[in-house]
């Protein structure tokens, strides 16, 4: 028993060591998993107000470009008005559950990454302005993540440049449903995955949201793609797309409230398991 | 003495974090350069510091770190990898004669080739730790190991950065 004691004595550095570590690997685990209630990011109130302080400070340089991305933004917003007067007649013509599906609530990216292999944004709404873990998060340009825990005034968001991201996407011309996902590499480019080898395609075709899901509406713009490669043997192509969103720079952000979730999923796993 | 040190380690500690996660963390050069100064305060920590102290503290400063950069667990892992192998480099690197008693470990009394040595092999192992643990695996290996490379290089030349103008302070108020 002595022996044994002394032995630990002896070797507790170590011990304790590989300890730490396999505590380490229990985090990473942990936060690894999809959506988390995770406490410890950057969405809790203290990393939270400490990057809200940062940001209010650096924010004033970047107001030139947000100012007229913004103004960009209400351009496009008109056009679609005059193309579509029925918006503002109140028309009862829009289906009236395609037309609530979606709610909009507006945040600023108070914290962003865009060179790291799993990027994160923080937002600075929370689940007291209706954000929660699972819902989808837009751009003026088009999709920027999915939200991965919130606290009471900040959320933290997975980026669409994050190695476990996956999306799934449809190429427009040609129906074609596929997945995106980021190779971790240029924040500007993207993979478009199992796209069989029959579909034709061709560069600078537009790639969206399918909408087969409950995260993102149909035909959020994603990007267009950008190089085509088809090896012979192959059973899909090698797609590479380019972003519409520019990550760098994102000020303001919209997260999709979808009303219709719980009915739509509920729905889906019912027919399921009968 | 004692008491003075550690208030020195804990201003240390407050500025290297702060400095990280408010100034750092979003400076990339060249889009591959990372520089993760905060390693400092474990490298610089006094040379008779107890190897548990140092464990626990490489625990607790890679846990601050991680939750401002959402990735929980691995700047953990890292520095805790770092404040293990700290001691037995320490030991390896010991010059003939032994340490002086009450050494400090800085630029000026340690003199560049000890202080690069030193350092320079312990943030290429940290680093190489923190990458590939975010990585996930060996996928990308070559563009990682570049990122590993330069991003030691810059952490390095920002620790000696700040050594010679604490350096310079320091020798000012003696």
């Amino acid at each position: 028993m002595q022996r044994l004691f002394q032995i630990l004595l002896k070797y507790r550095a170590f011990i304790i060591f590989v300890l730490l570590e396999f505590l380490s690997g229990w985090l990473i685990i942990q936060n690894n998993q999809y959506q988390s209630a995770a406490f410890f990011n950057s969405s809790n109130a203290l990393a939270g107000n400490i990057i809200n302080a940062t940001n209010y400070l650096s924010e004033y340089l970047s107001l030139r470009k947000v100012n007229q991305e913004l103004s960009q933004e209400n351009a496009i917003l008109r056009n679609q008005l005059l193309r579509n007067p029925s918006v503002t007649t109140g028309s009862t013509s829009i289906d009236s559950t395609l037309s609530t599906e979606f709610e909009y609530i507006p945040a600023k990216v108070i914290n962003n990454s865009t060179r790291r292999f799993k990027n994160y944004l923080t937002l600075n709404k929370g689940s007291n302005d209706g954000v929660e873990p699972g819902m989808g998060v837009i751009g003026i340009h088009g999709i920027v993540g999915v939200v991965k825990s919130s606290s009471n005034h900040f959320a933290t968001i997975i980026s669409l440049l994050h190695g476990n991201m996956l999306v799934s996407s449809k190429i427009e011309s040609s129906n074609t449903l596929c997945t995106t996902k980021w190779d971790g590499v240029n924040p500007l480019r993207a993979n478009l995955l199992y796209v069989p080898r029959h579909i034709e395609l061709n560069i600078g075709d537009t790639v969206s949201t399918s909408g087969y899901n409950a995260i993102f509406p149909e035909k959020i713009l994603i990007g267009t793609i950008s190089q085509v490669k088809l090896p012979e043997d192959a059973t899909f192509y090698d797609i590479r797309i380019s972003l519409s969103t520019e990550f760098h720079g994102l000020s303001y952000v919209y997260v999709l409230q979808n009303n219709l979730k719980a009915e739509k999923i509920s729905l889906e796993v019912n027919s399921i398991t009968e | 003495m004692v008491r003075g040190s550690l208030l020195n380690q804990t201003l240390n500690f407050l500025f290297y974090i702060l400095v990280q996660i408010i100034l750092v963390k979003n400076l990339v050069l060249f889009d591959t350069a990372f520089c993760f100064i905060y390693v400092a305060f474990l490298l610089l920590l006094p040379l008779e510091t107890g190897i548990l102290i140092i464990l626990l503290l490489g625990f607790i400063t890679g846990f601050l770190v991680d939750v401002f950069y959402n990735s929980l667990g691995i700047h953990t892992a890292a520095c805790v990898l770092l404040a293990y192998l700290r001691t037995h480099w320490i030991r390896l690197l010991t010059p003939t004669g032994g340490y002086e008693v009450g050494a400090k470990i800085s630029l000026n009394s340690m003199g560049l080739r000890w202080f690069s040595s030193y350092c320079l092999v312990l943030i290429f192992i940290h680093h190489i730790a923190l990458f590939f643990l975010e990585l996930g695996g060996f996928g990308l290996f070559y563009f990682t190991l570049f990122k590993i490379i330069t991003s030691t290089f810059l952490t390095f030349m920002v620790i000696v950065i700040v050594q010679y103008l604490s350096g310079s302070i320091y020798s000012r108020r003696v």
